[in-house]
């Protein structure tokens, strides 16, 4: 299945107080409000103007910081198909896994903000049909598909009652 | 096998020698949830049907980061934890108890311990050769109900240290300075491993600011061997029965070995708005301070407490400077009080708070205005980290926070260090 829409482009070092504010700490239990100011420290128009199915596109160690899973959660709940980055932190990217949320790490520096992209997931390519160009990006290791696919940890455990990573 | 630190302990509970990359699925011996990622935990549990505690006396659920609550919502949600501590059996370490992982190097881990906690500073833990690493909630959540977690044994960075401080330099300079030397991204997977006669010098409160910043390298923990400093520490708090020796292997293999000689170093800062932005005191000299927060997981032990009472004592802060202390944990907070220390940041003019996460993470007690700057004992100067994405927030250590509320400004904290 390939996923399309619209880049938006952050830079380096996007971190979870850029994507989910401390001052926002209140509305942990509400997710539906907090996704009204996702990614509102890094650009505060992207929660009002993204369109669900755009993709969040950045540079190196995006999502570093702390280990709030709400920072995935408020990305995949505003309706972002895909975060591309170049390199992620480590509990973010196992985060977004856990939430359903696909992270691809990929060279983004040819993408520019407002390109059309189309990710095909299983194939491994991020297609800017803005530039006729097409990237690949390093699949997931097993386990991490194997969540992903089951449609995050929770769903995972719902289905075998217990950690099923053979793979 | 020789193996890291990382891989020994790994290896003990998986029952086989593990290797870097491979993927295994573990038992865990303490698992633990804070007030800001607790309540999504607790949620996925209700949602699987499986409110329960594999371990209740080392699950443990923290009320930190708003506490006094500052308002209804998170109040709500502190009563949700409380809710789930009575009927799984949990832990609940209350308002009054302080900082998540303080509380657990206190209580809770021993050396050998396999951690996770939902908070990223949960590598704090990793100063009692005990591997500890945060988590999501969910992740967590699943920890606490099945006792259970998948890991990825990961590589290990060695830090070998050498030499000793100078005046005016601890720790914290330390780590700031590796952070600068290795990038925000530097141990992205892996663990660092501190040793060397330098680390076995060190006492646990300056290993506890080394493995609690560990993450700001993206490591997953940070380690230290497990000695005869770790053994009195428990030993101290009645927990001499919880002492393992824990070593790493001679001969172990490592990605990579950084030296230093700890007397080359100087008092360092973290500029805004990233932690790897470091450089040497000197080169920031004259910035403009107008908070000062001496506190957190990272600087907010009794020793850090005692370095900032030690400059402050018989002086004011500046008139343009506020100042503010909160002790990580009860038990710092009575020695403090005790040592009269707290009395000291009152006459020099601070606030002293209650403990736990204070000001740190932007939630209440100390929220910047707009182009203000914040100098800061804590391991995160993002933008926005402090409740404002138009401030600023530098860090440094006790020392270096201290000359500052002195001063109005960032100064070399060595010409305010009384002989
Ligand atoms: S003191 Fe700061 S860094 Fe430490 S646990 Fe609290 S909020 Fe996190």
């Amino acid at each position: 299945m390939a996923l399309r829409g619209k880049a938006w482009k952050f830079g380096d070092s996007i971190s979870t107080d850029h994507i989910a504010p401390g001052r926002y700490f209140h509305l942990r239990t509400n997710l539906p409000e907090l996704a009204r100011h996702v990614l509102e420290d890094a650009d505060e128009s992207f929660a009002a103007s993204m369109a669900p199915g755009d993709f969040v596109v950045a540079g190196r160690n995006f999502g570093l910081g702390s280990s709030r899973e709400h920072a995935p959660r408020i990305i995949r709940f505003a309706g972002v198909s895909a975060v591309l980055a170049h390199s992620f932190a480590r509990i973010f990217f196992r985060n977004s896994i856990n939430v359903g949320l696909p992270v691809l790490e990929v060279d983004t520096d040819r993408i520019d903000a407002g390109d059309e992209l189309e990710v095909d997931l299983a194939a491994g390519e991020v297609r800017d049909l803005t530039k006729g160009i097409t990237l690949t990006f390093e699949p997931l290791p097993p386990v991490m598909v194997k969540i992903l696919k089951d449609g995050g940890l929770v769903e995972h455990f719902r289905k075998y009652g217990d950690f099923n990573l053979e793979t | 096998m020789a193996s890291t630190l990382a891989e020994k302990i790994i290896s003990a509970h998986a029952g086989k020698d593990v290797k870097p990359g491979e993927i295994i699925v573990t038992g865990v011996d303490v698992t633990a949830l804070q007030d800001g990622t607790g309540p999504l935990a607790i949620q996925q549990l209700e949602e699987l049907d499986m409110v329960r505690a594999h371990n209740p006396a080392k699950t443990v659920l923290f009320i930190d980061h708003a506490a006094p609550s500052p308002r209804k919502e998170l109040s709500n949600a502190h009563m949700s934890l409380r809710r789930f501590a009575r009927e799984t059996g949990a832990v609940l370490s209350e308002i009054s108890e302080g900082v998540c992982h303080q509380r657990l190097v206190e209580s809770f881990v021993s050396p050998g311990d396999i951690l996770i906690g939902a908070d990223s500073h949960t590598c704090t833990s990793g100063a009692l050769g005990a591997f500890s690493t945060g988590m999501g909630s969910t992740d967590v959540a699943i920890g606490i109900a099945t006792g259970k977690t998948w890991l990825k044994v990961p590589e290990t960075i060695r830090i070998e240290l050498t030499g000793s401080f100078s005046k005016g330099v601890y720790a914290k300079d330390l780590i700031l300075h590796l952070i600068g030397m290795i990038g925000a991204d530097g141990a992205t997977y892996m663990a660092l491993e501190f040793g060397g006669p330098g680390a076995e010098a060190m006492e646990m409160s300056e290993r506890f600011t080394l493995a609690n910043m560990a993450v700001e390298a993206g490591g997953k923990t940070g380690l230290f061997a497990a000695d005869s400093r770790t053994r009195a520490y428990l030993e101290e708090r009645g927990r001499g029965d919880d002492f393992r020796e824990m070593t790493p292997d001679e001969g172990a293999s490592y990605a990579r070995i950084i030296e230093i000689d700890l007397s080359t170093l100087e008092p360092t800062v973290s500029a805004p708005h990233t932690v790897d932005n470091t450089r040497k005191v000197s080169e920031a000299l004259g910035t403009r301070v107008d908070q000062v927060f001496i506190g957190t997981c990272t600087n907010g032990r009794l020793e850090d407490l005692r370095v900032a009472a030690s400059i402050l004592e018989g002086r004011q802060r500046h008139p343009d400077t506020r100042l503010i202390v909160t002790p990580a944990s009860r038990d710092i907070y009575r020695q403090a009080s005790g040592e009269g220390l707290l009395a000291t940041f009152a006459a020099a003019g601070a606030l002293v708070t209650g403990v736990g996460c204070g000001a740190c993470v932007g939630v209440h007690g100390g929220i910047l205005g707009d182009g203000e700057v914040c100098l800061a004992t804590q391991n995160r100067n993002f933008q926005g980290r402090m409740g404002n994405a138009e401030a600023f927030i530098w860090l440094a250590s006790p020392a270096t926070a201290a000359a500052a509320a002195l001063a109005g400004e960032i100064v070399d904290p060595r010409d305010y260090i009384k002989d």
